[in-house]
């Protein structure tokens, strides 16, 4: 299915957000992550469904003022 | 200081953002004698670990570390990005930006008092950006937020403390709260200023990170900041209009 991460049109098999998030290389990455808007907590990834279209936001660590 | 009940001994908070490398940045956090710095959350592009590489770094000089919100323009926003930083830096402290004016990054203040309660609701321990709006304040406070950092002057612009008569209002009508000035210092002056209006401490990033020389600047803000507060302590002489000489006049000899 298409989804949409960080700003990106991706073609992913996985039906999880989990599942995507090591599809897509981000495996045991220091990230959070948001689907259409929401906080998915990390514990929560393996039971979120994705759909066709889903929003999803992959954010790291970074310097801040 | 204290910040919603844990006692930090630097009074000088740090950003890490825009150093010119992480060695300048390490150094520089250690000159200044901080124990909390600021850190951020953006895009993380896959295979990259550009986060974990930054994360290391910090973790390397030992300091705690207060997320942020900047960037953001709405309450939604506001939230979702603590949410987001609170699981990855494990701390309920955020600071807490909802920005309201792009010229400005004035915080939209009502933005902000409602992101405060959502979050104080869920456990964070805000420390908001605002201004010196002491009505503001007091909705702040109403909703759980315990920590005001209240700017300067406008993020980025060093152009120190804008509105002194504001700050010292602020400061007097919250003698119980932690107040923190965040936001548009420039120079050690300025920082020692805001000591002497009795903040407890000062948050500051560009001023170090874009001097000439950023760990002789941080260190040069640390004096600052215990010199202000050392003054603070010490009940400073009011100032006068007319002039009151300072080497006394009797026995003063008689040769005119």
């Amino acid at each position: 299915m298409k989804i949409v991460v960080n700003g990106e049109l991706v073609e992913v098999d996985a039906a999880t957000l989990e599942a995507a998030l090591i599809e897509l290389g981000y495996g045991d990455a220091l990230i959070a992550t948001a689907v259409n808007r929401d906080f998915v907590p990390k514990t929560e990834r393996s039971n979120l469904a994705l759909n066709q279209g889903d929003v999803i936001e992959i954010i790291a660590p970074m310097q801040g003022g | 200081m204290e910040i919603y009940g844990e006692t930090i001994g630097s009074r000088l908070m740090l950003g890490t953002a825009r150093y010119p490398s992480p060695e300048i940045l390490k150094e520089a956090i250690r000159a200044s004698g901080a124990e909390i710095v600021t850190v951020s959350l953006r895009r993380e592009a896959a295979g990259e670990r550009a986060g974990q590489k930054f994360w290391d770094i910090i973790r390397e000089t030992g300091v705690r570390v207060l997320p942020n919100t900047a960037g953001c323009h709405s309450v939604r926003q506001a939230v979702t990005t603590a949410q987001m930083a609170r699981e990855v830096f494990g701390t309920n402290w955020i600071k807490l930006e909802v920005i309201g004016d792009e010229d400005t990054l004035q915080p939209d203040l009502f933005g902000l008092v409602e992101a405060t309660r959502i979050l104080s609701d869920e456990g964070f321990q805000v420390l908001a950006y605002t201004t010196e709006d002491l009505v503001a304040a007091d909705r702040l406070v109403e909703v759980g937020c315990r920590v005001l950092m209240p700017w300067g002057s406008p993020i980025g612009s060093a152009r120190g403390l804008n509105n002194v008569y504001g700050l010292r209002a602020m400061r007097a009508r919250f003698p119980e709260l932690t107040l923190i000035v965040d936001a548009g210092i420039g120079v050690p002056s300025h920082a020692a200023q805001a000591m002497e209006l009795g903040y407890e401490g000062v948050l500051l990033s560009s001023a170090v990170a874009l001097a000439g020389d950023p760990v002789a600047m941080a260190r040069a803000f640390k004096l600052s900041v215990e010199a202000g507060r050392l003054a603070f302590g010490a009940d400073p002489l009011e100032p006068r209009d007319m002039a009151e000489p300072s080497t006394p006049v009797l026995g003063q000899a008689v040769l005119a």
